[in-house]
C-alpha cells in the first residue's frame, strides 16, 4: 500500500542529448526529466526535433543510416545507449505507438499476440489469449472487436487501428510508452477516445506523447516540454506552460502566432 | 455590367479557345491511337509467330504406321530353341520385316528394288520388334500383325510434303515407292496415328523416331539445379543488401556490378562455366548439373534485382511496428518483410527461370549440344536441353526435321506458358490484400 499515489520519481532522465543525421544536427544538448506514471507532452513546430527525441528513447534511430547520438538517456538510471544493453529488451520496456496506424497485415488477435510471443512472455496459448484479451480491453477496443478477433487488423477503422496498435504496445507490458502524434490521422471522435485512453493508461505506464495539437497537450498531459529548433525552450507543469509561460517564444507558439 | 459579362464569356468561349480545346482532344485521341496501334502490332506479331510455328509443327504430332504380318521365325531368331534373352537380343530382326514386306509385294525382284521397298519402313521397326520379343519370348515361332513406323520419306509423302511434280531424281521418294505406298494405302494397311514416340523418346538420327522427351528431361533437371542455386542465394543476397548492409562505397559498387551482370551476354557465362566448372573443377561435360550452375549464375542478378525491388516495396511502417514491439532485425525480416515480399520475389524468380529455360548459348559452351539418344536419368548424365534440341534439329538436313523443329518450339512455348501461369497463380495466392 505504499504506492497508492503515483510516485513522481524520474523514469527517464535525458542529459545533454544531441543527435546528428549525417552532417545535420537535429538536437542540441537537450535535458529533460520524464516523471513516472505521468503523461509528458512534447510540443513544438514541425522539424523541431520532438520525434527525433522520442525515437532516441527506444533507440529507433539505430536503423537510420548516418544517425549519431551523444549524451545520456537514463532509463531507471541505466543508459539506453550502453553497448551492453540489449536493444530488443529495451524496446520491450519502452513501447511505441506511431503517427500512422500500422497494424501488421495479420488478424487482430495475431497483432496483439506478436509482441508477447516473441518475448516469450506467455507460457501457454491460453495465457497468451488472456494477455491479448486484457490488452484489447485496456485499449478500449475489446467490445468492438471481440467477435472479429480473427479478421485482419487492417480491416478496422483508423481509430480502431490506432487503438489496436496501443493494445499491441501494452501487450508486452512496457514501462514507458512513446506516442508519436498518435491522433494526427484520426477524426475528433476517435481522438477523444484515445485521449481518454491515455489518461487511464498513465496509472500503469509512463507516457511521452508528441503532439501538434495544443488542446490535446493541455488535456492529456501533466508536464509539457516546448521544443524549438532542436532545443527545449521551456519545460514544466502543463498548467503553468499553458497559462503562464516564462519564455516569449512559448507564449507565441501556444497562442498560435507561429509554428 | 454587360461589359463584364462579355469579358467573362470571351476568354474561355471565343473561337481561339474552342480551337485550343479541339487541339487538346485531338492530341488525346492521337495518343490513345498510338497506344492501341502499338498493342495491335505486338498482338499481330504474336499471332503470326504462333500461327506459323503451329502450322509447321502440328504435323509432327502425327505419324504414319504400316501394319505388317510379322512371322517370328524360330529358325531365324532362336535356332537352338533356348529362349535365352542374350540370343534373342542379338538376333537379326530385319529379316522378318523384309520377309513381311516381300509377302505384300511378291512381284518385287532384285536387290535394288528390294532395298527400295525396305526403305519404306523405318529402321526403328527392327528395334521395336526386338523389344517386343525380349518382353515376351513366347512370341517366337508365332505370327502377328504389328504396326511399325514408316520411314520419314514415306511419312513426308503421305503428309503431302513431297512435291510429286518434280522429276524423280530431285525427290527423296521414287516413283516406284510412291506406287507401293498408294497400293498399301489402298489395302488399308497405312494408318495415321498420334506420335507418342515424339513425346516419349530421346533424340535420334531418324526423324520418325526422334523425340523431345530427352531434351525436356534435360531442361527440367537443368532448371531444377538453377532454381535450387539461384533462389536461396539470390534472396539471401537481396535481403542482406536491402535490410542489413550499410550504404557505402562498397555496397554501391556491388549494386552497380549486379546491375551490370544482369546485362552480360549469356554466352559469357557459358565461357565462364567452361573455364571454371569444366576445366578447373573437372565436372562432367554435357551434364545438367553444370548447365544448371551456369544458368544459375546468369539468373542470379535477375533474382536479386527482383527480390530487392519486392523487399523495398514493403512499407517501412511494418518494419517500424515490428521493431517497436521489440522484434530483432532477423525476426522483422523473416516474420514480416519476406512474407509480404514473397509474391514479388516468386514472380521475379519465375521470370528468371523462364529466361534460363530458353537459353541456348551458355549450354553450347559446356557441351550440352551433344547428340544424346538416352533420356538423362540424373543431373550428371549427359543431356541436352529444349532450346539446344531445337538448334540441333534446325541444323539437320532431313526435311522431316523441319516439322520436328517447329513442334519442339511448341513444346518449349508450352513450358514457358506453364511457368508464366505459375507465376501469376503464385502471386495471386500469396498476395495479401489486407
Amino acid at each position: 500500500m505504499t504506492a497508492v499515489e503515483p510516485t513522481n520519481a524520474t523514469k527517464v532522465r535525458v542529459g545533454d542529448l544531441s543527435v546528428f543525421y549525417g552532417e545535420k544536427q537535429a538536437l542540441f544538448g537537450v535535458d529533460l526529466d520524464v516523471p513516472a506514471n505521468q503523461v509528458t507532452a512534447l510540443i513544438g513546430p514541425s522539424g523541431c526535433g520532438k520525434s527525433t527525441f522520442l525515437r532516441c528513447v527506444n533507440r529507433m534511430n539505430d536503423v537510420i543510416d548516418g544517425c549519431r547520438v551523444t549524451g545520456s538517456i537514463l532509463l531507471d538510471g541505466v543508459d539506453v545507449n550502453d553497448r551492453t544493453l540489449d536493444v530488443v529488451q529495451l524496446r520491450a520496456r519502452v513501447g511505441m505507438v506511431f503517427q500512422k496506424p500500422n497494424p501488421f497485415p495479420k488478424s487482430v488477435w495475431e497483432n496483439v499476440a506478436y509482441g508477447p510471443r516473441i518475448h516469450g512472455i506467455a507460457s501457454s496459448h491460453a495465457e497468451l489469449d488472456r494477455i491479448v484479451i486484457s490488452s484489447l480491453d485496456r485499449a478500449g477496443l475489446l467490445k468492438e472487436v471481440q467477435d472479429r478477433l480473427h479478421e485482419p487488423g487492417t480491416s478496422l477503422s483508423g481509430g480502431q487501428q490506432q487503438r489496436l496498435c496501443i493494445a499491441r504496445a501494452i501487450a508486452v507490458s512496457p514501462e514507458v510508452i512513446l506516442m508519436d502524434e498518435p491522433c494526427s490521422a484520426l477524426d475528433p471522435i476517435a481522438t477523444a477516445t484515445i485521449e481518454g485512453l491515455i489518461d487511464e493508461l498513465r496509472e500503469k505506464f509512463t507516457i511521452v506523447i508528441v503532439t501538434h495539437n495544443m488542446q490535446q497537450a493541455a488535456r492529456v498531459s501533466q508536464r509539457t516540454a516546448f521544443f524549438h529548433l532542436g532545443e527545449i525552450v521551456e519545460e514544466g507543469e502543463t498548467g503553468k506552460i499553458f497559462t503562464n509561460p516564462t519564455d516569449q517564444r512559448t507564449q507565441d507558439y501556444i497562442t498560435g502566432r507561429f509554428g | 455590367m454587360t461589359e463584364g459579362r462579355a469579358d467573362a464569356v470571351g476568354i474561355h468561349d471565343d473561337e481561339a479557345a474552342r480551337k485550343r480545346l479541339r487541339r487538346r482532344y485531338a492530341a488525346e485521341r492521337r495518343f490513345r491511337a498510338y497506344g492501341l496501334g502499338a498493342i495491335g502490332i505486338a498482338m499481330l506479331a504474336l499471332v503470326v509467330l504462333l500461327a506459323s510455328v503451329t502450322r509447321s509443327g502440328l504435323p509432327a504430332f502425327t505419324q504414319h504406321e504400316l501394319t505388317l504380318e510379322i512371322h517370328y521365325d524360330a529358325e531365324l531368331l532362336d535356332p537352338d530353341g533356348t529362349r535365352d534373352p542374350e540370343v534373342l537380343g542379338r538376333a537379326d530382326y530385319a529379316k522378318p520385316v523384309r520377309a513381311a514386306l516381300a509377302s505384300l509385294f511378291p512381284a518385287v525382284e532384285g536387290r535394288r528394288e528390294r532395298r527400295q521397298l525396305a526403305g519404306l519402313v523405318s529402321k526403328g521397326a527392327v528395334f521395336e520388334l526386338r523389344e517386343r520379343v525380349l518382353a515376351a519370348p513366347e512370341l517366337v515361332g508365332t505370327r502377328e500383325p504389328v504396326r511399325v513406323p514408316l520411314s520419314d520419306e514415306a511419312d513426308q509423302y503421305l503428309k503431302g510434303k513431297i512435291r510429286t511434280d518434280l522429276p524423280e531424281s530431285q525427290r527423296k521418294v521414287s516413283d516406284r515407292q510412291i506406287a507401293w505406298i498408294e497400293d498399301l494405302r489402298g489395302r488399308g494397311l497405312v494408318h495415321q496415328v498420334f506420335n507418342f514416340r515424339f513425346l516419349s523418346s530421346g533424340d535420334s538420327r531418324e526423324p520418325e523416331l526422334a523425340g523431345i522427351w530427352g531434351a525436356a528431361v534435360g531442361s527440367l533437371l537443368t532448371l531444377l539445379v538453377t532454381l535450387l542455386l539461384s533462389f536461396p542465394v539470390g534472396v539471401a543476397a537481396a535481403v542482406y543488401l536491402e535490410e542489413f548492409a550499410p550504404r557505402n562505397r562498397w555496397t554501391d559498387l556491388i549494386e552497380v556490378n549486379i546491375n551490370n551482370l544482369a546485362a552480360v551476354p549469356s554466352i559469357v557465362f557459358g565461357l565462364l562455366g567452361l573455364a571454371v566448372f569444366l576445366n578447373f573443377f573437372g565436372l562432367p561435360r554435357s551434364a545438367p548439373l553444370v548447365g544448371g550452375m551456369v544458368l544459375a549464375l546468369m539468373t542470379l542478378p535477375t533474382v536479386i534485382i527482383a527480390s530487392r525491388a519486392a523487399i523495398l516495396s514493403v512499407p517501412p511502417s511494418i518494419r517500424e511496428a515490428a521493431l517497436g514491439v521489440g522484434a530483432s532485425p532477423l525476426q522483422v525480416v523473416v516474420q514480416h518483410v519476406l512474407p509480404l515480399a514473397l509474391p514479388g520475389i516468386l514472380t521475379g524468380t519465375i521470370i528468371g527461370m523462364a529466361r534460363a529455360l530458353g537459353e541456348t548459348a551458355p549450354l553450347l559452351m559446356i557441351g550440352m549440344v551433344a547428340f544424346v539418344v538416352d533420356v538423362p536419368d540424373g543431373p550428371l548424365a549427359p543431356a541436352t536441353a529444349l532450346p539446344v534440341q531445337i538448334f540441333l534439329w534446325a541444323d539437320s538436313p532431313e526435311p522431316a526435321f523441319r516439322e520436328k523443329t517447329a513442334a519442339a518450339i511448341m513444346v518449349l512455348l508450352a513450358f514457358l506458358i506453364i511457368m508464366n501461369l505459375a507465376a501469376v497463380l503464385l502471386r495471386n495466392r500469396f498476395e495479401r490484400r489486407w
